[in-house]
């Protein structure tokens, strides 16, 4: 079968990032870019599935600015096959994702995507879940298990209180979590292998879809900061503080 | 203006996370809350007590047990042209199934929100908690998870909700729930519990995570993790307490061997009162703690174990 694997471009995780003084944002300028980590287990599993004989191709699809083809390589470098840029200087929230997604969907016929349960940058956890609801597929949400059985999806998922399995009719939406697997690092062979991997280049209008954002940032603030405590020199000190000064035991 | 809010339950009555959802929902009209799966009579009566609500609706089929996303997200589709706003906890379940009722309505959800400024117009946390941006939907009905850490739950009584049968329609037959297997404690759930400790990479493997237990007894407490220690194996990921785990905001949070990467603070952060064990005194868990102790933790476990027996 065929997978889609959406790979989005976020702020690398290990940026501490700032809001611009001005409230209008998060400053992303000059600021380094990676795949959203989630999605790297998304692609991996991808891969997984595709050494394994059960995916005959993969193919990994960013939208966003031109730069987001960088992401697309990455994922090529791991091993997807092509590439899909949907290029917009519009903010993509994920139901305008979602209706792209779709609309892809519709022409490549896979039998699966895999998605990421959550963008860094937005923390939105909403696209896989959205682009199931617009397919009228199944979706195994959160998954840290998968197993291709016939024309069955069985998926372990990570929910509150512990793990659920669920069995899917295929195709479904899968979204990762994190112990579904531990993503390759590209090798250098690879990493060039991948700059002749052909990346189709859309736009939104090549789909049909108008993504134009339905929520608008009025502004954005730091959250309130804590102060630095005090620090205490003993074990019977801290419980006598939280006992008598704090008041929590 | 009329909202409807997915409440999860089990045999002691409606979770936590929802009864903060219905506080987050009193605060944009009148609040009508659905209990959908099988054998709901106890959690009927239970919502029905939850101050605030002024109706139940109760949707019996063995189709909407376990809260399959496909099913009850179709549920919700059938009950909202009734409804301005439609609920529910930032939780497995929540997250899992008003994303797909936004979608099937046409609507951009408006993730974990952290407070109410009017209908239209919310505050949520982006990046990890470090942005809190304020965002106004252009849609004319609204799908909303609640961060339950963020609003007081409303009490589990002194209501009085009318309740009300609610025929479920054709369900999708697409998927179908297999087996759970959730962790046996008796300890509180991670989200509901007035005092969390929680251990990181500095507890060293999974069989040290005993060490927290005799202070969690003694406390009360739930036992949560850094994803440090998730990745690690050390524990299974529902402990895990951050931006891509459980988001808690307890009366006392203690962080023992936890560093305080951005993405564990994102989960924590609120709590009311913060206590950091951590032999490194450069951790950045100490720029947040009230209480600092830099000590080994294999010292001041036991150590900490015998002064709270002792008291």
């Amino acid at each position: 079968m065929k997978i889609l694997v959406p790979v989005k471009r976020v702020v690398d995780y290990n940026v501490k990032v700032r809001v611009k003084t001005d409230g209008s944002g998060i400053e992303t300028a000059g600021v380094k870019m990676s795949m959203n980590p989630f999605d790297e287990i998304a692609v991996e599993e991808a891969v997984r599935l595709k050494e394994k004989g059960v995916a005959t191709e993969i193919v990994a699809i960013s939208m966003g600015v031109a730069q987001c083809a960088e992401t697309i390589r990455t994922a090529l470098a791991m091993g997807a096959d092509r590439g899909i840029l949907v290029e917009t200087d519009v903010e993509l929230q994920p139901l305008a994702v979602a209706k792209l997604l779709k609309a892809i969907a519709d022409a490549e016929q896979p039998g699966m995507i895999i998605l990421g349960k959550q963008a860094i940058d937005d923390d939105m956890s909403a696209t896989g879940q959205m682009l199931a609801a617009l397919l009228g597929w199944s979706q195994g949400t959160f998954a840290s298990k998968l197993a291709v059985e016939g024309e069955t999806l069985v998926v372990t998922r990570e929910v509150d209180g512990g793990l659920e399995t669920v069995e899917l009719k295929l195709p479904s939406i899968v979204t990762t979590d994190l112990r579904l697997n531990e993503p390759r690092y590209a090798s250098l062979p690879n990493i060039m292998k991948a700059r002749k991997k052909p990346i189709d280049n859309k736009k939104p209008a090549d789909y049909g879809v108008d993504p134009a954002p339905r929520l608008t940032t009025i502004k954005v603030e730091e959250p309130p900061k804590r102060k630095a405590g005090v620090k205490v020199g003993s074990v019977a000190e801290l419980v006598s503080k939280l006992k008598t000064e704090a008041k929590v035991i | 203006m009329t909202a409807l809010v997915l409440l999860e339950f089990d045999d002691s009555g409606i979770k936590q996370p929802s009864r903060s959802a219905v506080a987050a929902a009193t605060a944009l009209g009148d609040v009508h809350a659905l209990v959908a799966g099988v054998n709901l009579s106890a959690a009927s009566a239970a919502a029905a007590k939850l101050p605030g609500v002024s109706k139940v609706l109760v949707a019996e089929s063995a189709a909407l047990d376990h809260a399959m996303a496909e099913q009850t997200a179709a549920l919700l589709v059938a009950l909202a042209p009734a409804y301005s706003h439609i609920l529910a906890a930032t939780t497995a379940v929540g997250k899992n199934v008003l994303p797909r009722a936004a979608a099937l309505l046409d609507v951009q959800p408006i993730s974990d929100i952290a407070a109410v400024i009017d209908a239209d117009t919310f505050v949520r946390p982006i990046y990890a908690g470090n942005g809190m941006a304020t965002v106004k939907s252009s849609d004319s009905k609204k799908v909303i998870t609640v961060r339950a850490a963020s609003f007081d739950p409303v009490a589990a009584e002194g209501g009085s909700a009318s309740v009300e049968t609610v025929t479920p329609g054709d369900m999708p037959a697409i998927s179908k729930f297999v087996s759970a297997e959730l962790s046996k404690s008796e300890r509180p759930e991670l989200t509901a519990a007035r005092i969390v400790i929680s251990g990181g990479r500095g507890m060293q493997n999974g069989n040290n995570f005993s060490l927290l237990d005799p202070i969690a007894d003694k406390l009360g407490a739930a036992v949560g993790a850094s994803r440090a220690a998730v990745d690690a194996g050390f524990v299974p990921n529902e402990f895990q307490v951050g931006q891509t785990g459980k988001i808690v905001a307890p009366e006392l949070y203690i962080a023992v061997g936890i560093s305080g990467a951005i993405q564990h603070l994102a989960g924590m952060k609120d709590s009311k009162v913060i206590v950091a064990i951590n032999k490194d005194e450069e951790a950045p868990i100490f720029q947040v703690a009230d209480y600092g102790l830099v000590a080994d933790l294999f010292t001041a476990l036991p150590e900490l174990a015998a002064e709270l027996e002792r008291s």
